[in-house]
């Protein structure tokens, strides 16, 4: 499986397993580095009246002791609405909010410092979930709406008709790297940031902002991180920032890095939804109207939540056309973790409540659920088209019906799920279940202006080659995949290229690694800057190989007339025939994605350069005593067009998947009366380990049948967050298992996440009903 | 008081109570063992002490008087569990895998060929957030095949 462009090794391989690839919190730290420790709200909600730091200041080896005083420039990190003070001025928000950060020698000191700040608080009324803050109305901005046709009047004249609600739990990221931060200002006043961030430019900004300086005073560095999943989009900037306010206010580098404790406690995290639903259908189970009220739990400040909720409500479709459409979004303001984009961004709880309306129409009409599934595609070739979102975009490149019945066949689904019929006739106590569940997801930035990419990239006269772009690495093999755009469009091998640290002042006003747009966006803008540099190439190469500009092609770190391996010279003859004649070996790169325009207001436009799509078989085992479920095989097919690198493609759906199924079935977060999270650590918080994942575990990739419309780098698709919806296959697998205990019924509610509580509970509820 | 890390002699005389994960990161810059939840709870701080993989947050200095210490640093580059991780492409973030690589190697250690329910019992306390479980278990099988 090596050798060959398509499934290189990840870039990082060897320092991975030796334990030399390092993390922000690794480089050798500089002299004279002082640490952070916050000082933590006990109240979820409470006016702030009084902190007397003076105990704490006295400590031998503390340096200083930040309040909201110290900031010299805007005291706020708010990404969209400027919301979110860096340091509270009047009022705490959340339980464990930092009031007050402590800067001392070490964290021994700057903990024990801590302690004895001494804060007074008036509590104040706090709301502690969605439910609450829909009974309070308690909402940021006003609500946002998607709609098409006249959902009110078709849901009259339907056949049909269901409501229902559905509530979904959230998910901490739980990146193993935690929140990491290095901030140094050098000699030349240039705040020098080495954060974990998925996005450098915003964090650059913020701590720009925070200190009042313009953001060419400000240099932001991500090397590689452990993890990032959306949670280091804009929640590393806090951390960022408080370190750059220390390392300005203390003329001293400063290091931040959370506690494992701490990190759950203090960042967003996915977003709770809570959905009310109505649907009109008729007899075949054949979608005529919907309307969908969506209430996402933005926690204390706006963050992310704002295209969070957009991506829900524009994925509430799934793969399937219905006719008339309303759905209408708004975000709950509530005193917990500010919530914030988490790998799907909105998506997967969009789409787990059009399949839950799935489900209840199939068992409304006794059908499976696969038929009211397969029924609804998107269809361009149906009278009329049945091809447009509710967003009004056009589905083009549409390959879920063929790729549906392909893992149909190779799943041997049909023969599965009479078998598990006969199995569960002759089983009281354990009952399984099995379903295939799609995926269409949308890929690019609902915000149109992140759609673009930059790229940097230098040549040297001895022929080696230094690259930088705007993206991030956090596991997803995105350098990798780069690397692989630029030895196959420079023909020469990767040891040539150096792949440069993610820096803001190699590639500026770059748009956070995220929307699994990174290798689409980085890609070709990669591809743009070696494409302008081989044309200052060509015309050297021509007069040296003595044929026509248009003949000279790059192979094998050769540069070659076309066709003619006899007449060529090494990649280093040229460069540094070219230096000799004075040719510019430097060159950026940069790429918009066209076609793109979205109007947030009207919740209409074509946000997406293309769908990626995907489908997925699970077959689990439930226990009626216990509620425990096991998931016993899973045949996954995913579409990611032409890959780039299929070792890392697949990667990324078994990750994903497996990330998935982690929130749909075992991580559940509690919070306690006064608002502390509850679940803070692993011991309580449960993510999937390897027993959770079966070793019939099938991945996939789809070979689509026709050339797409569009023009991705090199033919491929984003994969990075798609898959993780694969795994609600699993939550419709169990549903399937818990029906079984009381075949017939009409309806079959679930909790998410499918915890062995929920589970239980939902048999429990069955076996009452009957 | 005196131990050894991967093979050579270290003296230390600081906190008895320090948690040994500490020492091997800031005083001996050994940053391939990771820092993840403090707790002994999820696996990326995993190093052996005298052979047996223990998780370096929550073991003391003073346990470790007299004793060796392998990290991920003392495992050979050509070590088969190293070798079949980078075949496999297990790693994506990286951060937890020095920790199960440490965890596999005492695993193998202990059962050259283990089935998946001894891989499942023995890696169930190293998580992997970026679920590269399927790759872990078909690595370790390569890894126990090779050294056969």
């Amino acid at each position: 499986m090596s050798g060959n462009k398509a499934t290189m090794l990840h870039e990082s391989a060897i320092g991975h397993v030796t334990g030399r690839a390092a993390y922000t919190d690794e480089v050798h730290p500089p002299l004279g580095m002082v640490e952070l420790h916050p000082v933590l709200s006990p109240h979820a909600h409470a006016r702030i009246t009084r902190i007397d730091s003076a105990a704490a200041q006295n400590q031998h080896g503390v340096l200083a002791v930040l309040t909201a005083a110290d900031v010299p420039g805007v005291n706020n990190t708010g990404p969209i609405l400027r919301d979110e003070p860096l340091l509270p001025v009047d009022q705490v928000c959340h339980h464990s909010q930092p009031v007050a950060w402590v800067v001392a020698e070490t964290p021994a000191v700057a903990r024990a410092a801590a302690a004895l700040v001494a804060v007074d608080y008036e509590p104040l009324p706090a709301c502690l979930s969605t439910a609450e803050a829909i009974e309070q109305e308690q909402f940021f901005l006003p609500p946002a709406q998607v709609a098409r046709g006249d959902a009110g009047t078709a849901l009259d004249a339907a056949p049909l008709r269901l409501s229902g609600e559905l509530a979904i739990g959230g998910q901490d990221h739980f990146y193993l790297e935690t929140q990491a931060s290095w901030v140094q200002v050098d000699s030349e006043g240039i705040v020098q940031v080495l954060s974990s961030t998925q996005h450098p430019t915003e964090t650059q900004i913020i701590v720009a902002r925070v200190l009042g300086l313009p953001s060419n005073r400000v240099v932001c560095r991500s090397l590689r991180m452990g993890g990032g999943f959306g949670g280091k989009e804009t929640q590393a900037n806090p951390y960022a920032a408080i370190a750059a306010l220390a390392a300005w206010r203390c003329g001293r580098p400063v290091r931040i890095k959370l506690l494992r404790e701490l990190d759950m406690q203090l960042t967003g995290k996915r977003h709770p939804f809570h959905a009310r639903y109505e649907v009109g259908f008729d007899a075949e189970g054949m979608l005529q109207a919907l309307k969908v009220q969506l209430y996402a739990d933005g926690g204390w400040s706006c963050d992310l939540s704002p295209p969070v909720l957009m991506r829900a409500m524009v994925h509430v479709d799934n793969a399937y056309y219905c006719p008339h459409v309303h759905i209408e979004g708004r975000i709950c303001r509530t005193n917990l973790p500010s919530n914030t984009a988490f790998r799907g961004f909105g998506g997967p709880q969009g789409m787990l409540v059009g399949e839950e309306i799935i489900d209840r129409i199939a068992r409304h009409l006794q059908l499976p659920a696969e038929q009211i599934r397969e029924r609804n595609f998107y269809s361009a070739s149906a009278q009329p088209p049945r091809n447009t979102t509710p967003y009004h975009q056009p589905v083009v490149d549409n390959v879920i019906a063929d790729l549906w019945a392909q893992l149909k066949a190779s799943s041997e689904y049909d023969r599965r799920r009479e078998q598990i019929a006969q199995f569960n006739d002759g089983s009281a106590r354990r009952k399984r279940g099995i379903a295939i569940t799609p995926v269409k997801f949308g890929i690019s930035f609902n915000k149109t202006e992140y759609n673009q990419a930059g790229a940097l990239l230098h040549i040297y006269a001895d022929g080696s080659i230094q690259l930088n772009h705007g993206g991030t690495e956090m596991g997803q093999g995105l350098h990798t995949k780069i690397l692989g755009v630029a030895t196959r469009v420079l023909g020469v091998s990767p040891k040539r290229i150096q792949l440069m640290t993610t820096s803001t002042d190699k590639v500026p006003n770059t748009s956070a690694t995220a929307a699994s747009s990174g290798s689409d966006l980085n890609g070709q803008a990669v591809k743009a800057a070696c494409l302008t540099l081989l044309e200052r190439l060509r015309p050297i190469a021509a007069k040296r190989l003595n044929c026509a500009v248009d003949q000279v092609a790059f192979v094998d770190d050769c540069v070659q007339v076309a066709g003619d391996a006899k007449r060529q010279l090494p990649f280093a003859e040229l460069t540094a025939a070219a230096y000799a004649a004075r040719i510019s070996l430097s060159a950026t790169g940069y790429y918009r994605t066209p076609g793109l325009h979205w109007d947030p207001k009207a919740g209409r436009g074509h946000p997406f350069y293309y769908f990626a799509y995907g489908a997925a078989v699970s077959e689990v085992e439930v226990c009626g005593y216990s509620g425990v479920h096991r998931l016993l095989r899973c045949d996954l097919l995913h579409d990611v067009g032409d890959s780039l690198n299929e070792i890392i493609d697949r990667g990324q759906i078994e990750g994903g998947f497996v990330q998935g199924l982690g929130w749909l079935t075992c991580e559940e977060l509690r919070w306690g009366a006064q608002g502390q999270l509850l679940t803070n650590a692993p011991s309580t918080y449960k993510i999937p380990t390897v027993g959770e994942v079966p070793t019939a575990f099938q991945v996939d990739l789809y070979r689509r049948q026709a050339d797409p419309s569009t023009d991705v780098i090199f033919g491929s698709k984003g994969v990075g967050e798609p898959p993780l919806m694969l795994a609600i296959s699993v939550r419709e697998a169990i549903r399937e298992a818990v029906a079984a205990f009381a075949p017939g019924a009409s309806q079959v509610d679930l909790g998410a996440p499918a915890t062995p509580e929920a589970i239980y509970t939902a048999i429990a509820r069955l076996r009452a009903r009957r | 008081m005196k131990l050894s890390v991967n093979g050579k002699a270290v003296d230390y005389d600081g906190d008895p109570q320090m948690p040994i994960l500490w020492f091997l990161r800031d005083e001996l810059q050994l940053t391939g063992t990771k820092f993840g939840c403090g707790r002994a709870l999820c696996g990326a701080c995993t190093v052996h002490l005298d052979g047996q993989a223990v998780r370096a947050c929550v073991i003391p200095m003073a346990a470790a008087a007299d004793k060796a210490i392998t990290t991920i640093e003392g495992i050979p580059s050509e070590h088969s569990l190293k070798l079949a991780w980078v075949k496999h492409n297990v790693p994506q973030c990286g951060y937890c895998q020095s920790g199960q690589i440490m965890q596999a190697a005492d695993l193998l250690q202990r059962t050259p060929k283990p089935n998946d329910a001894e891989i499942e019992q023995a890696m169930t306390g190293n998580i992997c957030r970026c679920g590269t479980y399927t790759r872990i278990r078909d690595a370790i099988k390569t890894a126990a095949e090779s050294s056969s």
